[in-house]
């Protein structure tokens, strides 16, 4: 790793800007690393000469003294991210080559200012997955590995391309989406820090969807300062996107370094599960420790819907997935296996489009909303919704600024380790994010320590409504306790 | 058959009388430049697939934004229909395949539409009304249109109205009659282009029909429907209907049952027949979009709409008949259109209405009708029709004059009355003239005079050849006057 790709977020920013390094220089030097680093497999798409062109284009600007926010960072982007003339495909078959004519509004955002495109990286299929094993272009390989071990580990999922990229110093931040864990795990289970804001902060125009009221945005970094610069330029209103609030985005970096001082953190006591491993328990403790020592006040609050928060997101996730991938029919663009007539075609060209976890759930989405199902899964499910919504809602009323609680059940899992023979066993690890996405609230994973076998494990913080700033404040507190993690080169 | 009462609306079959009950799903395309949830245009007769956005075109990662336009123009189609409006409503997905469906569902309004219950009142050709209730109106997606004839094995896709608005308009199974429906249909249509919520153009499909008819015996309850799908014609809806109706009647009476089931009406050959049968019966998993924010608005934006609707068909109507005074035929006749409806007014403005329903009614619609021109096409504009009434009513031309003037506007037009004047088309009210004309006949015939004298009815002789010989120009009272004067009558 050279000097130029272990910088922050921030210190590259300033160090473009006092001219110590051209976005040229920056860029070549992630550019290097990316072509080391092909054995991780994060990236599905590097984009050498794009980056070069926008590098210099940056450049350019600085020189003029008209630099963006992110002028000249080289960023990578989640392959869900519709990137114009760059290839998006979801890591779905069924989106081969699929070129757009347009960028996604956050993508559109970050180059307005001044970003630099590096690739487009890995996730699993359609964001579907948690260890980014059913992604098309084959599963990502973690940086990190067990202590005196080679065998293969998962980043997470489903944006593990990002999460790996960032951790591996592939780039200095990347994008991805969450829409019930997708951003937390990979950043727990990757050493990094990743924000999924609240529901409608950043615009899913121009993102492949995966669950409507569930898929929102938001950056990978390697501090939280660096989260805080990138979401800002990600998020903000925008008229596309009817779901996406009209609310300013503050200026979240100025919130990094806010003292935490009687800042009221929840625990709640529905967390603590059963059969979950003494590590995990340990670093929740002293991420516990950590706050009261800064000065918050630790309160143990209650979330009791918490345990149908899982078999509900995966009938709402399920069901708008189902909705959500019907387009993709082999009739207008991506993929498509002919057949003796429509119906043939639609059955071969999805098929073999979709990879296995996607047509399940494609298929449990289709039984949920199904007539004579409905009322029993797709609406006891949202009804569970609004008890989840509920059960934060009263939490924060008490007065509560924000809940502290684990952000996965355990450390990152070998690859081909999970889910196998049981899809649910996948599945649990959502167990700790999807309430935040059911709520529609904002939730953090900063990283918090090693455990015995040296990896890393995160903590997640949840916040009120459109209150980022509160998380970055309160992450920042466990992130200077806890230190950085990262992976030592192997590839 | 009798002359009047429900009885006429009755079938008669083999085993007795049946009555046929009919309600009726209308589409209506919304007036409006873009469509429902994108920016693209709503055109008509564009080059295939050149009014698509990314949205209608189902691109990843589009999202629908609902086009407050046609939620206006929803908004103002309930309030004509004096119906419920819902503050509330919410979108929902429609989920099936089809290659004209870009997103593999259409966007609909299923359990909480933006308007609620509501009535049309149809006027008979017969005389008297019935009230026809609204259960419902809906926005929903139109889907594009598929082309299965233009290559060998393959099949065309124009996306041009994929997205396109429409309002569904549901009607309750108030109706009796193919009469009654062809009536609430073009009463619906009145009223939906009164609005300027829908241009109400059949041919090109702005409003079609699916029409639900079964048939009972009288008092019985409700027999099984059948679905006559996309009927586009207000003749085809009338045929459709007593075509499906004794179809209906005959399986029943040879003792079979009605399926439920959705038919296609054939014009060609008059008929109703299935619509290809499904694999399985359809379930479109309706769900609540979750890409769409419930539709709220509210009651003041409502009532701000309300108080800026147009004068609508039925209260034009009253004002016809209890204003000016006249029939009921003619008023219905005249407020069926709105632009008709408006050119009368243009001529009856300060005039005789009456005369002015006349000439708009007979001379001109007829006209119109012969050469199968729109009343906005009328060579004759209102300004020159009033131009000419004020002729007649002043005396200058009489009504047989009027009548060679109306066709001189309508193939050369010009001033009425310059024409009249520059081409001596003036009646002669010079007594002086016509009694020297009397007077040369009178003794040019002494027969007749004499006949005249006996039977009163032969003057009508004389009349005919003073008319003849002033070129018809000839004030027809002063004729009468001056013949009975001189002829000692």
């Amino acid at each position: 790793m050279s000097e130029l790709t272990s910088l922050t977020l921030a210190a590259a920013r300033d160090g473009l800007r006092s001219k110590e390094f051209s976005a040229v220089e920056l860029a070549d030097a992630h550019l290097l690393a990316m072509e080391k680093a092909r054995a991780l497999n994060a990236y599905v798409l590097e984009t050498p000469e794009r980056a070069l062109a926008m590098a210099k284009a940056a450049d350019a600007r600085i020189a003029l003294g008209k630099a963006g926010p992110l002028e000249g960072i080289p960023l990578a982007v989640k392959d869900l991210f519709c990137t114009e003339a760059v290839r998006t495909t979801a890591c779905s078959h069924i989106l081969d080559n699929f070129v757009p004519t347009y960028d996604s509004t956050v993508t559109a955002q970050l180059w307005r200012d001044g970003a630099v495109l590096l690739g487009k990286t890995n996730n699993d299929e359609f964001a579907m997955g948690s260890s980014n094993e059913t992604s098309y272009f084959g599963p990502v390989t973690s940086p990190w590995r067990r202590k005196g071990s080679n065998t293969r580990l998962t980043p997470g999922g489903s944006s593990g391309g990002s999460a790996a990229a960032v951790a591996a110093h592939l780039c200095l931040g990347a994008t991805g989406t969450d829409t019930g864990g997708s951003i937390r795990q990979p950043a727990a289970f990757t050493g990094t820090v990743g924000i999924k804001p609240t529901y409608g902060r950043v615009s899913r125009w121009g993102i492949v969807a995966f669950a409507s009221s569930l898929d929102q945005a938001g950056p990978f970094t390697r501090t939280v300062r660096d989260a805080a610069i990138l979401l800002r330029s990600m998020a903000g209103p925008d008229d596309k996107d009817t779901t996406c609030a009209d609310v300013p985005v503050p200026d979240y970096e100025a919130a990094v370094g806010r003292s935490v001082k009687g800042l009221r953190i929840g625990v709640p006591k529905e967390y603590r599960l059963e059969g979950m491993p003494a590590e995990i328990e340990k670093i929740w403790e002293q991420g516990r420790a950590w706050l009261k020592a800064a000065g918050a006040e630790l309160v143990e609050v209650s979330l009791p819907h918490t345990k149908y928060a899982l078999p509900a997101y995966y009938i709402v996730a399920p069901a708008e997935a189902s909705s959500n991938l019907a387009r993709y029919d082999g009739v207008r663009y991506g993929l498509r296996e002919p057949g003796g007539d429509i119906r043939e075609m639609y059955e071969k060209t999805r098929a073999a489009g979709f990879g296995a976890e996607v047509r399940r759930r494609i298929m449990i989405g289709t039984y949920v909303l199904s007539a004579g199902y409905y009322d029993a899964y797709y609406l006891r499910a949202q009804k569970v919704r609004t008890l989840i919504k509920r059960d934060f809602e009263q939490v924060f009323d008490a007065g509560v600024h924000a809940i502290l609680t684990p952000a996965t059940p355990s450390a990152a899992f070998g690859l081909g380790e999970k889910g196998g023979a049981d899809p649910v066993e996948m599945y649990l690890n959502d167990i700790f994010t999807v309430t935040v996405n059911m709520a529609g609230l904002p939730g953090i994973a900063v990283p918090a320590g090693l455990d015995g076998q040296g990896l890393p494990l995160g903590l997640q913080l949840i916040g009120r409504p459109f209150d980022e700033e509160t998380l970055f404040a309160t992450a920042e507190v466990i992130e200077q306790a806890a230190g950085r993690f990262t992976p030592k080169p192997w590839w | 058959m009798n002359a009047k009462g429900p009885s006429d609306k009755l079938i008669r079959g083999a085993t007795g009388d049946w009555e046929v009950v009919i309600g009726m799903e209308v589409h209506a395309q919304v007036a409006s430049n873009a469509k429902l949830f994108s920016g693209a245009s709503t055109a008509f007769g564009a080059a295939p697939n050149s009014h698509v956005s990314l949205v209608d075109a189902a691109m990843p990662g589009m999202l629908p934004v609902i086009n407050e336009e046609c939620v206006r123009q929803a908004i103002r189609t309930g309030l004509g229909l004096k119906a419920q409006i819902n503050l509330r409503s919410v979108f929902d997905r429609k989920n099936y395949f089809y290659p004209d469906l870009p997103q593999g569902y259409q966007i609909s309004q299923y359990k909480a539409p933006v308007v609620g219950e509501g009535e049309v009142v149809v006027d008979l050709d017969g005389g008297g009304s019935v009230t026809i209730g609204i259960e419902r109106l809906h926005l929903e997606q139109d889907a594009g249109k598929s082309l299965h004839d233009r290559h060998p094995t393959m099949s065309y896709v124009d996306l041009n109205r994929s997205g396109v608005a429409l309002m569904e308009i549901v009607s309750k199974p108030d109706l009796r009659s193919a009469e009654e429906a062809k009536a609430f249909i073009t009463k619906l249509r009145s009223i939906l282009r009164y609005l300027g919520t829908c241009d109400g153009d059949m041919e090109k499909g702005s409003l079609r029909a699916d029409v639900n008819v079964s048939v009972r015996k009288p008092g019985d309850p409700l027999g099984t429907r059948c679905e006559i799908k996309n009927v586009n014609s207000i003749r085809f809806i009338g045929a459709a209907i007593d075509y499906e109706a004794r179809r209906q009647i005959e399986i029943i009476e040879e003792g079979g049952v009605i399926e439920q089931e959705t038919r296609l009406f054939d014009p060609g050959r008059g008929e109703t027949r299935p619509m290809r049968t499904k694999e399985e019966a359809h379930d479109y998993r309706y769900f609540p979009d979750p890409d769409l924010l419930p539709l709220e608005f509210d009651q003041a934006y409502v009532d701000a709409l309300a108080a800026h609707l147009p004068e609508l068909p039925h209260a034009r109507k009253a004002r016809f008949v209890g204003g000016f005074g006249l029939s009921a035929y003619d008023a219905g006749v005249l407020v069926a259109e709105r632009e008709t409806a408006d050119y009368f007014e243009a001529v009856a403005k300060g005039r005789d209405a009456k005369a002015a329903a006349n000439w708009v009614i007979n001379e001109l619609f007829g006209r119109l009708n012969k050469e199968g021109k729109d009343i906005k096409a009328s060579p004759v504009t209102a300004g020159q029709l009033g131009g000419m009434l004020d002729l007649i009513a002043d005396g200058t031309i009489s009504g047989k004059i009027a009548k060679d003037l109306f066709e001189i506007l309508w193939t050369e037009g010009g001033d009425p009355r310059a024409i009249v004047s520059t081409r001596g088309m003036a009646q002669v009210t010079d007594l002086g003239a016509i009694e020297k004309l009397v007077d040369d006949i009178a003794a040019q015939n002494p027969d007749k005079v004499a006949q005249a004298k006996t039977n009163p009815k032969a003057i009508g002789w004389f009349v005919g050849q003073i008319m003849k010989s002033s070129g018809g120009k000839a004030s027809p009272q002063a004729v009468n006057d001056i013949l009975k004067r001189k002829l000692g009558l």
